[in-house]
């Protein structure tokens, strides 16, 4: 289905990343969020805040990130489609409720603005750092999806996406913005909203006597309801049966828990969102996301007019990593070079995947700034030599 | 389970049957909860409030944290969330604000409510978001073992005060009148009519409404402070207890072995956050403001 | 004839006494018998004082007991 045209603001627009960010929830449906301001994060619902009313529907700020992340999640089990919006230090405390979200399978969307860390860190400037955070974070094992755009447009473009990930998989969607991309200001296109698409939620269609709400469908998905509907249910972050009754003993969780990964194999291999250049000749690849991208485009340019057959890998969605691309293509190419604004996160997930058959590089850059290209283009000499 | 039935030297019509069980989820019997121990007793009270308010039980949605009282909701045959430890009422917000037609009941423990959730209390309070929270105060953590909680009063022993506790404790229903609940009351297990009484009044009042029960924990509280059994509480509870409907709330705060005011304390109309939130965009936006429709209707 | 009856469910108890202290007219008394779990359920000693007002259901903590009017 398209999005409801009383939420899109169809036109060419010039907008921040943050502001487009807040555009892209409400194409796609988002009626409800929960915030707590936190920098350079607060400009998402500082948008939301100022739309909402005119648009119909809630922004409520909270008296902090727990309760943001948690309101959302009432809201959802209400109805609504909802998100959350932070950076690092609120990041952190909303783990706690982005496991609920996993464990619960509610569908919902945290955004994550990032700034350098750990702790206070760098309030107004940026980092990638949370990469790590945004798939362990929570206790214990569950899985998640992280959608890491690198420009306004994608900060649209990749929220409506959010959005209709977390309704189809039941999983909560991270979207890892940075500083830089966060507070860019470009060009932004919003499409009509009968050429955005929509996904809408899985209600079930039985009656609540055939119903149980945790009961996988093939896709190892579950349907859902909503309250108020009669279906009297029950919902908890206990290790939980079909029926969404607390089982604690091991077969439940073993199949729960698995399940809670396993859903979201079809996005680490072929429904994996990146975007590439110049892989068929590459003997270099450069994997890299947000800010950095654009970064390592300029450092790819370089390169290949030093006549090296450097090729990008653009993560778009960073979480589930798309192993099975990153193991094809260490089987033809030289080496990996995984700049990146933290001291090593993704480039670990790439050496795991590249498995010893290519070697893997990291650029690491503790936060604050963007490596300069040079930086860059020297790995990539490097890993060729 | 075994359901057998006594012997009686009487007939039972056979269409009796527990009131209660309507709004249970019998296939979860028996439940977690220790012998003495009061939390069922306010179930039975809570079912009895819903049934004398008439509320349409498919839009009463009960949402607990966590500790023995959060396995309320769990228990209940309504939609019913056992969400994370303190969070309780925030999810509540969540789902009231987006779906206003539901009744929704926040069931959780004294620890949960005041202590890791206090925050969420005193802000929903302020806001006077139509909730209905019930605080089952057995004065300690049950479920961990029985530590100290903000409720313990002085002079207790607990798991994490072996020689007593010397902190001051919170007295529930003057902070939560302070924070601005539009109705709050005390009851005991005790008091099971007057309880189920209150109950229903909240249930039938708009706002923020806050009910404390105190509650027999025989396993880890009354043994641990040689009080006797869930039994002698309750007598306890009998003995101390004096009704002061509308007594000031910086009165009643709770001792060890001291007297137990109850009653309903406060009664008051604040306008609610819908109404707010209606009366300050309208005011604002004028035509332009649109209504809340947080539901997504065709999605 | 008594106004009413108590209705119990000897395995779902555990033997808090509550209903037995507080019936207000005597009904119940704890029995010496242990059910499965091994706790002394309530037994009727004065089956025609039951009113069926139903307190003991409103104090049992395990949903075990009830009372009840008789249609008239």
């Amino acid at each position: 289905m398209h999005a409801d045209p009383k939420g899109v603001l169809t036109g060419v627009h010039f907008l921040d990343g943050d502001h487009a960010c807040c555009e892209g929830t409400l194409a796609a449906g988002a009626r409800f969020s929960a915030g707590y301001p936190i920098t350079p994060s607060t400009e998402v619902v500082e948008r939301f805040a100022s739309r909402i009313p005119t648009v119909g529907g809630i922004f409520i700020q909270m008296e902090d990130e727990l309760a943001a992340s948690i309101a959302i999640q009432g809201a959802v089990w209400g109805g609504a489609k909802a998100f959350t919006v932070t950076s690092g230090p609120g990041f952190s405390l909303m783990m706690e409720h982005l496991g609920y979200a996993a464990m619960t399978e509610t569908p919902c969307v945290f955004v994550n603005v990032q700034r350098g860390g750990p702790s206070t860190g760098l309030p107004t400037l940026p980092a990638q750092a949370d990469m790590m955070q945004a798939r362990w974070g929570s206790h214990g094992d569950y899985g998640i999806i992280a959608l890491c755009p690198n420009s306004p447009q994608e900060c649209f473009d990749l929220t409506v996406t959010a959005f209709n990930l977390a309704e189809e998989f039941r999983v909560p969607v991270m979207m890892m913005l940075d500083e830089c991309v966060g507070h860019m200001t470009e060009k932004v296109v919003i499409p009509e909203a009968e050429r955005i698409q929509v996904t809408p939620r899985r209600y079930t269609k039985r009656q609540p006597a055939d119903f149980r709400l945790y009961e996988p469908l093939a896709d190892q998905v579950p349907d859902m309801v909503r309250a108020g509907e009669g279906y009297r249910f029950h919902v908890t972050g206990l290790t939980h049966d079909d029926r969404g009754y607390p089982s604690m003993n091991v077969e439940t969780q073993d199949r729960h828990v698995r399940r809670l990964q396993d859903k979201l194999k079809p996005l680490a291999n072929g429904r994996a969102l990146s975007e590439t250049e110049n892989l068929e000749d590459a003997e270099v690849v450069v994997v890299s996301y947000g800010i950095t991208s654009r970064v390592a485009q300029r450092a790819l340019q370089l390169a290949r007019q030093q006549g090296i057959r450097a090729g990008k890998f653009r993560l778009i969605s960073a979480w589930p990593f798309p192993e099975a691309r990153i193991a094809e293509l260490a089987g033809r190419v030289k080496a990996f070079v995984v700049p990146e604004l933290n001291l090593g996160q993704m480039v670990h997930e790439v050496a795991r995947a590249a498995a010893g058959k290519a070697k893997v590089m990291p650029v690491t850059h503790a936060g604050g700034g963007v490596h300069p290209p040079e930086t860059i283009l020297n790995a990539i000499v490097e890993a060729v030599r | 389970m075994n359901e057998t039935t006594l012997e009686v030297p009487y007939e039972i019509p056979v269409d009796a049957h527990n009131p209660v069980e309507p709004f249970l989820r019998m296939d979860r019997m028996p439940h977690i909860w220790c012998p003495g121990c009061g939390i069922g007793t306010t179930v039975n009270c809570f079912t009895r409030a819903l049934l004398d308010s008439k509320a349409d039980l498919d839009k009463v949605a009960i949402v607990s944290g966590i500790g023995c009282t959060g396995r309320v909701a769990g228990y209940a045959s309504l939609d019913s969330f056992h969400t994370t430890h303190g969070r309780a009422i925030p999810f509540a917000t969540g789902l009231k604000l987006a779906n206003p037609e539901l009744q929704v009941v926040v069931y959780s423990g004294d620890g949960d409510l005041f202590a890791i959730g206090g925050n969420h209390f005193i802000h929903a309070a302020r806001r006077n978001m139509d909730l209905k929270v019930i605080c089952v105060n057995n004065l300690t953590y049950a479920m961990t073992g029985g530590q100290t909680a903000p409720t313990t009063p002085s002079h207790v022993i607990s798991a994490t005060s072996p020689y007593g506790v010397f902190e001051p404790a919170f007295n529930l229903v003057a902070l939560a009148e302070a924070a601005g609940a539009s109705y709050v009351a005390r009851w005991t297990t005790y008091h099971v009519k007057q309880l189920a009484r209150s109950m229903e009044e909240v249930l039938k009042k708009k706002g923020f409404c806050f009910i404390e029960v105190l509650s027999p924990c025989p396993t880890l509280y009354q043994r641990r402070n040689k009080m006797g059994d869930g039994l002698d509480t309750m007598k306890f509870y009998k003995q101390a207890s004096k009704v002061r409907h509308g007594a000031p709330t910086s009165e009643c705060a709770l001792t060890k072995s001291g007297e137990i005011v109850v009653g309903k304390f406060v009664d008051r109309d604040r306008p609610g956050y819908f109404e707010l939130l209606n009366a300050q965009m309208t005011e604002t936006l004028g035509e332009r403001y649109a209504e809340p429709e947080v539901v997504c209707g065709n999605c | 004839m008594a106004k009413g009856f108590v209705s119990i469910t000897v395995e779902r108890c555990k033997g808090c006494g509550f209903c037995v202290e507080f019936c207000p007219t005597h009904v119940l008394a704890l029995s010496s018998a242990y059910n499965s779990k091994g706790y002394h359920a309530p037994h009727i000693v004065s089956a025609e004082k039951c009113s069926g007002c139903d307190l003991c259901g409103m104090y049992c903590p395990d949903f075990a007991i009830f009372g009840a009017r008789y249609a008239r």
